[in-house]
């Protein structure tokens, strides 16, 4: 494998491994998020807008943050406090972000296609990988060692014990589902403003969901979810590699088969081995006193 | 001299409605300090209701509180914890893929910038494990241990966090006898060193052995409160039930048929690990008409196996040889459904799993196994009003409360669970009866009642075959008894041919 290949595996790993560690907070925490997709698509897209008008990667992806935390505060006032079912509510909340992004996107820039090009020196070169990576390792030592940790993951595997030690169950879910939109958002942010240079209609093409194969692949662990990533990174790597070069009986293969690749690995894996994975037990349900 | 010492908890006059259920009505209760207390009832009693409340997870309609001669008002468990109280649930609240350690910490980590001292609370824990002859693998997953030592790991939760007062809910209900008495050697030895222990239990033996002093509750109020010398399980058990309850029930003498009800021979299940000692092992005995024969041992020795052997012999999964017979017909390659248009009955061994649809209201769970049978279903339709009639009747009969067809089964106690069950299964006149654990979790005046109805199947002649941990269920109800230890049928005695306690020692094996 050349080194070329390698370095564009670990950069467009990097959205992902951002949007399953994400996932991985709701989901210990019991709350299933299947709008990671959502939550992604509207970071990448406030990152844009955001580095847009602040000039700076570091405010925009803050702004692609932000907008992922308000989208999941949505989704966690209805999941936990309404009790809503986690799939119906986490689907809407995606139908919500492929419909408001381009709306908005039409408001400030008179398109709804995508945003105009951020220029290369306001662009990120190469900090979210990097921040990618530490963000694995502080949530491997942060599952361990912190009573936060500890909470987060009774939350999803047997919240009545959590409730019976005197911790509040939906407060610890809250927090989880809310860190959860933040990192989503950074993983939509990188997608915008750090692999491509502007934001594009449904740009996250099915990352969200990719993010979670990778979770369930990763038995819901940090390092083991984030190489998942990176083996769905490699398919898209080597995706990108093939497209115009493979050829099949004389004729180049059409891009679009060859876009193919990444989810045909997904599925896969997902087919392979998600029945040896166990989620946590309490994910998906609502907790109520009593 | 008690009178001196202020009570550890008063409940004054604690009250809590449940819509429109009162289940608790005015509760008053004085609990001395360093003593065992025993709080018993009928499954809804209100029981678990006021030490749900005493623990703050919900708080009462009126009265009050006082631990410690102080008026308390909790505003979740937390606040129960700080004041020294402390729950073991009935359902132990421990996560299986955690360590025993993580789940004794779990709200109550020490820790230093940010991170939880794992060392300094292992230190600590030994040290109380060690006090308390509490023994336990701390970095094992809660999973990996047997339930005594998931029970000991909830009795340690509580001693760490400095409990004073120590509720435990039906702490015997997942136990082997084995386990419960060592359970009940540990709260002894926690009394002996100052804790106070309450015991929320409806086993009136336990009561008598064990504690000090017991209150009893019966729908929602307490009907009597006296220190453990002074009383008898006859007096207890009128309490609870409010009518004089006859505790072992006169068995007439079997007038046995000569034909049989069913037999078995040679059944083996083969160990799921090669090499490893089979399940059941050549096991063969038959049942008569009109006779009970009871199966005895201790859990795990096979007699699951067993039941599920008789009940799917078509499957591999539960048999791997041998022959099964119901009322002369070779069964062992049947359906079910034509086993049961046998006229077999059948009350299962887990009740929730597979005697009902606990999401189904009462109606449609005494329909189950039944749907077929023209009295309730003409060319594919069900005809309700038949339905409905003989449910009411059978609910009247088997006193199944609340008398409500339409509210879900799993709403029912457990107690009335059962009911339900056993009035749907003698609806079909069984000619073989097979009751496998029938009094598992139900108080003393169902199990009165059940014991009378299994009885009275016996006279109208039909076969039973007996099934259950419990000694009174075998030692009142068998004509024979056949002890199963590892798999095989280690021992059989006649009625009175047997004591408890030789019964016990052939249980053990030897």
């Amino acid at each position: 494998m050349s080194w070329d290949l390698l370095a564009s595996t670990l950069r467009v790993s990097t959205p992902l491994i951002f949007a399953a560690l994400g996932g991985m907070f709701s989901e210990r925490s019991g709350v299933i998020n299947i709008a990671l997709e959502g939550l992604m698509l509207l970071g990448a897209f406030a990152a844009a807008v955001g580095t847009l008008v602040t000039h700076s990667p570091w405010l925009g992806s803050a702004f692609g943050m932000a907008a992922g935390v308000l989208l999941a505060a949505v989704y966690a006032l209805f999941v936990i406090r309404l009790r809503a079912n986690q799939i119906v509510a986490g689907t809407a909340i995606n139908m919500l972000a492929m419909g408001l992004t381009p709306f908005i996107c039409k408001i400030l820039y008179d398109v709804t296609g995508s945003t105009p090009s951020i220029p290369l020196h306001e662009r990120f070169h190469s900090v979210p990988l990097y921040l990618c990576w530490a963000l694995v390792a502080a949530c491997v030592l942060w599952m361990r060692y912190t009573p936060t940790g500890l909470w987060v993951s009774f939350a999803g595997e047997h919240p009545e014990a959590l409730d019976a030690a005197g911790i509040r169950v939906n407060r610890v879910r809250w927090m989880a589902v809310l860190v959860s939109g933040a990192l989503a958002g950074m993983g939509g942010a990188s997608l915008s403003i750090f692999l491509s240079s502007s934001f594009s209609r449904d740009m996250t093409a099915g990352r969200g969901f990719m993010a979670l194969a990778a979770l369930i692949f990763g038995k819901w662990k940090p390092l083991p979810t984030a190489l998942a990533c990176l083996l769905f990174g490699f398919a898209d790597a080597v995706q990108i590699r093939l497209q115009g070069v493979a050829v099949w009986g004389g004729h180049p293969i059409p891009v679009e088969f060859i876009q193919i690749l990444p989810y045909l690995v997904t599925i896969l894996v997902l087919a392979g081995f998600v029945g040896r994975s166990h989620p946590p037990k309490a994910s998906g349900t609502v907790f109520e006193k009593g | 001299m008690a009178f001196e010492t202020p009570a550890a908890v008063e409940l004054r006059g604690l009250t809590k409605r449940f819509g429109s259920v009162i289940a608790n009505d005015g509760v008053n209760l004085r609990i001395q300090p360093g003593t065992i207390h025993g709080v018993i009832g009928e499954n809804g009693a209100g029981k678990s209701t006021a030490m749900k409340m005493l623990y703050g997870i919900f708080p009462p309609d009126a009265g009050e509180i006082i631990v410690n001669s102080k008026t308390c008002v909790w505003e979740s468990p937390a606040d129960a914890i700080a004041a020294g109280i402390g729950m073991v649930h009935q359902h132990f609240m421990l996560a299986g893929p955690y360590t025993a350690l993580d789940n004794i910490l779990l709200g109550a980590e020490p820790v230093r910038c940010g991170v939880i001292e794992r060392k300094k609370a292992r230190t600590r824990l030994e040290a109380l494990a060690r006090q308390y002859g509490l023994p336990v693998d701390w970095d094992s997953p809660i999973e990996e241990l047997p339930v005594g030592v998931q029970q000991r790991v909830e009795i340690l939760k509580l001693l760490y966090r400095d409990a004073k007062i120590l509720i435990l809910d039906e702490p015997t209900a997942v136990l082997t006898p084995q386990e419960a008495n060592e359970l009940f050697r540990n709260l002894k030895k926690l009394r002996d060193e100052g804790k106070t222990i309450i015991l929320i239990t409806h086993k009136l033996k336990e009561v008598m052995s064990f504690t000090d002093h017991v209150t009893v509750f019966r729908a929602g109020k307490v009907t009597g409160e006296m220190p453990t010398s002074q009383t008898n399980p006859q007096e207890l058990a009128n309490l609870m039930v409010g009518r004089k309850v006859v505790l072992n029930i006169n068995v007439p003498p079997a007038h046995t048929r000569d034909e049989l009800a069913m037999e078995v021979a040679a059944l083996s299940l083969a160990g799921t690990v090669a090499g490893s000692r089979h399940k059941l092992s050549d096991v063969s005995f038959s049942v008569k008409r009109g006779e009970i024969v009871g199966v005895a041992g201790v859990e795990g020795n096979g007699q699951s196996e067993l039941l599920q052997a008789i009940l799917h012999p078509r499957e591999p999964l539960c048999r791997t040889s041998g022959t099964v017979w119901f009322l002369g017909e070779d069964v062992t390659h049947w359906e079910a459904r034509d086993i049961r248009d046998l006229g077999v009955a059948m009350i299962p061994e887990d009740r929730q799993r597979e005697g009902l649809l606990l999401e189904r209201p009462v109606s449609e769970n005494f329909l189950l196994g039944l749907q077929r049978s023209s009295a309730f279903s003409q060319g594919g339709v069900l005809n309700s009003r038949n339905l409905l009639a003989a449910a009411t009747q059978a609910e009247e009969e088997y006193d199944v409360r609340p008398r409500d067809l339409a509210i879900p089964a799993g709403k029912l106690s457990g107690g009335n669970q059962q009911k339900l069950i056993v009035a749907r299964e003698f609806q079909r006149k069984p000619r073989l009866l097979i009751a496998a654990q029938p009094t598992r979790g139900v108080d003393v005046g169902a199990i009165e009642f059940i014991h009378n109805r299994i009885v009275r199947a016996r006279d109208e002649g039909a076969g039973v075959l007996l099934v259950s941990f419990e000694l009174e269920d075998i030692l009142t109800l068998s004509d024979r008894i056949l002890v199963m230890y590892e798999g095989r049928i280690a021992a059989e005695f006649a009625r009175g041919q047997v004591s408890e306690g030789e019964l016990g020692l052939k249980m053990a094996g030897s």
